[in-house]
């Protein structure tokens, strides 16, 4: 049984022209030590989606699914209580914005140790050592100087390494880290995203790493999910994707970026036209197919998951076509 | 008109910093002793750590900040000897931000157009229709001259601001990290569009970016900054084939090709960040760099000349010398 198991599961968010869809039936499984890369057009609902997880969506949104459980347990019915117990201890989050959830008003120290004990029956003692050893691991030297600083005193790459740090207190088993790189500069990024791996060796915890660094999923992921305008259009093995990306989305993703030896330097990118369909109101048919060069009238009507090989589905009526275009 | 547009000689910026209280004020060095030329047409790119002084630079070319010492020219000229309205009609930034960067009151005629008015160009009619010849330019429907920029994407309010920028037709564009806010598809329409503005309108471009890939994509030179100072400065095909620094080596080292059938590399450079507010006696990088000898830690490395360029490491120095 999957670790994490997501079936169907649909966001919407009432505004004021109407219902936003932010998410719509998106799918997925992530098991004990696997990593699953989600990623996405800004504003595609890769936020919004790791959140209604931890059930931490803002009070407006609306989460509905199939099925939403965690090691067995069913998070959909699951009392708040119990909910808030494995927020923290058995699933943690690294937030996009560091500043959301370390709190100006206490000490690095304070904080972390609160992570670890308001799970855990342990000594400040021992909170303060294992706090310590993981601002090491992070990077952070002289840390046990650091623990008595307040988050506006540190750097926004340093804030970052303590929100993985704080995040990791508890060993949890499932981890959901929303960029956690971006505000870091190359070196760092690289030891990060190790650190990352060696811990989720080390625990045999799973992770959703979401980010809109190409480079970082491939190099990371076991697994990829890519979202666009709030639904999973592609999911595959990182090879499987990166190798033989399949939606049009996710092939004009690819030729976005230039990749040394193989974009000639200088050489127009290639870019995908258009831009992102509103998302208020009601959604009929593939929403990629304003920018698509694949699309088709039938692309205006139901999109079914089709399997382009055992594991890599793809949402896509036209794969035929785009065989035939790339042969 | 001589080939150098701008040109810094031994420009250092120190900031004061408090450290509480009850202690003294301490100096922080946030570009130590820089030289550097840039050509006219050039893509000239500088990349380094976070911190290192990139957009302190970048701020003193614009005349945004004045330096400590040293002295920033342009054309030959001394900026400090030119105002600060001329400075913006040859230099023109765009910046990293483009959701803070533009005025949410303001149309996006009124935003592109601003800078005619400062520069007191033409009369209103005029100033419109440059500014609609702008808007084609970067690629804008006409029907967004008289939106605000909260109605636009990420994408959008960039080319709004690209727009802006080149309105007084710029010799130089100081671009500090214009695609980093956003989405891939988007970055790759703004890079299109920043080479072919450069290509018709020959614009000389200074691009601070941490996305390697991105600057081996579009430099014709690249310098390295790290704690403040410029530690190589090449040609791009020979930075990126032969990295002559330390720094830089670990640098295109840790660059992430999206290649699932490789891991994330191994950096060699441990994690304690370099400190601006200390004093170095020997080279900057040594408490950091995996090949450091005795004499790093207490001279600082002098200039080696590579045939494209040049690094200041010893190792550099040493094999000058074994090779004579
Ligand atoms: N509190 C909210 N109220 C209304 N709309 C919201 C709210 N939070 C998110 N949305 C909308 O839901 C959609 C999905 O947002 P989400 O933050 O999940 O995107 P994302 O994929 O994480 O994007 P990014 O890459 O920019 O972080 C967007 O259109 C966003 O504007
Ligand atoms: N106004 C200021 N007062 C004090 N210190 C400053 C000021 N501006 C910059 N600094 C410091 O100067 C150093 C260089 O900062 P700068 O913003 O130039 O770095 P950067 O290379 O652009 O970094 P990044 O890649 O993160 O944008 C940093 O240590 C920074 O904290
Ligand atoms: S369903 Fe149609 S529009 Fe959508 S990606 Fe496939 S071909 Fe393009
Ligand atoms: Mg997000
Ligand atoms: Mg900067």
């Amino acid at each position: 049984m999957a670790l994490l198991d997501v079936q169907d599961l649909v966001i919407d968010i009432p505004v004021g022209g109407g219902v936003l869809h932010a998410v719509n039936e998106v799918s997925f499984a992530v098991e004990r030590g696997e990593t699953l890369a989600i990623v996405g057009e800004s504003g595609s609902g890769k936020s919004l989606t790791s959140l209604a997880v931890m059930d931490l969506l803002p009070r407006v949104a609306r989460r509905r699914a199939a099925r939403l459980s965690f090691d067995g347990t069913d998070l959909l019915t699951i009392p708040e209580r119990q909910m808030r117990k494995l927020r923290g201890s058995r699933m943690a989050m690294i937030f996009q914005e560091p500043m959301t959830s370390l709190n100006p008003a206490y000490t690095i120290g304070n904080q972390l140790s609160e992570a670890l004990r308001c799970h855990e029956d342990v000594s400040a003692e021992a909170a303060r050592a294992r706090a310590i050893e993981l601002l090491e691991r992070v990077g952070i030297a002289g840390a046990g100087r650091r623990l008595l600083q307040y988050p506006h005193q540190l750097s926004g790459g340093l804030r970052q390494r303590v929100m993985i740090a704080m995040a990791l207190m508890c060993k949890p088993d499932l981890i959901i880290a929303d960029e956690p790189t971006t505000a870091l500069d190359v070196t760092i990024q690289a030891q990060i995203l190790r650190l990352l791996a060696e811990l989720k060796k080390e625990l045999n915890m799973a992770m959703i790493l979401i980010t809109h660094d190409l480079g970082v999923v491939a190099r990371v992921a076991d697994k990829v999910a890519v979202m666009y305008a709030g639904a999973l259009v592609e999911r595959g093995s990182a090879r499987a994707v990166f190798k033989a990306p399949s939606h049009p989305y996710t092939r004009g993703l690819l030729n976005c970026i230039p990749v040394p030896g193989r974009t000639a330097p200088g050489a127009p990118l290639g870019a995908i036209r258009g831009q992102v369909p509103n998302l208020i109101g009601r959604l009929q048919g593939c929403a990629f197919r304003n920018r698509c060069d694949f699309a088709a009238p039938e692309c205006a009507g139901d999109i079914h998951v089709e399997a382009v090989s055992p594991g890599h589905d793809v949402r896509c009526v036209r794969l035929e076509a785009q065989n035939r275009a790339v042969a | 008109m001589s080939d150098i547009v701008l040109e810094l000689k031994d420009v250092t910026r120190r900031f004061d910093v408090s450290q509480g209280v009850f202690r003294p004020k301490a100096t922080l060095t946030a570009v130590a002793n820089v030289s550097l030329q840039v050509k006219r047409g050039e893509v000239f790119t500088l990349v380094g750590e976070s911190g290192s002084g990139k957009s302190t630079l970048a701020k003193m070319l614009l005349g945004l900040l004045s330096p400590s010492s040293g002295e920033i020219l342009i054309d030959g000229v001394p900026i400090a000897a030119s105002n600060r309205i001329a400075v913006a009609r040859r230099i023109q930034p765009i910046f990293q931000d483009p959701y803070s960067s533009l005025n949410p009151r303001k149309s996006i005629a009124q935003l592109v157009g601003l800078p005619l008015l400062v520069h007191n160009v033409g009369d209103a009619a005029s100033r419109r229709a440059k500014v609609v010849e702008m808007l084609d330019l970067v690629g804008l429907p006409r029907r967004m001259l008289d939106v605000y920029p909260g109605q636009l994407s990420g994408g959008q309010r960039q080319r709004v601001a690209i727009a802006r920028a080149l309105v007084m037709r710029p010799e130089v564009v100081i671009c500090d990290e214009p695609t980093s806010a956003l989405d891939v598809s988007v970055q790759a329409q703004i890079l299109n569009l920043l080479l072919e503005l450069k290509r018709e309108l020959g614009l000389t471009y200074f691009f601070i970016s941490h996305n390697l890939a991105v600057v081996e994509h579009l430099a014709d030179r690249v310098a390295v900054m790290y704690l403040g100072r410029i530690v190589e400065e090449r040609t791009r095909a020979g930075l990126f084939a032969r990295p002559g620094h330390p720094y830089t080596r670990a640098l295109l080292e840790s660059v992430l090709t999206p290649d699932p059938d490789l891991g994330v590399p191994e950096t060699h450079i441990g994690s304690a960040m370099a400190n601006p507010m200390a004093e170095h006696a020997g080279c900057p990088f040594q408490p950091r760099c995996p090949s450091a000898i005795d004499i790093c830690r207490t001279t600082a490395p002098a200039v080696s000349s590579l045939p494209d360029g040049w690094a200041t490491c010893h190792l550099l120095q040493q094999e000058a010398v074994a090779s004579l």
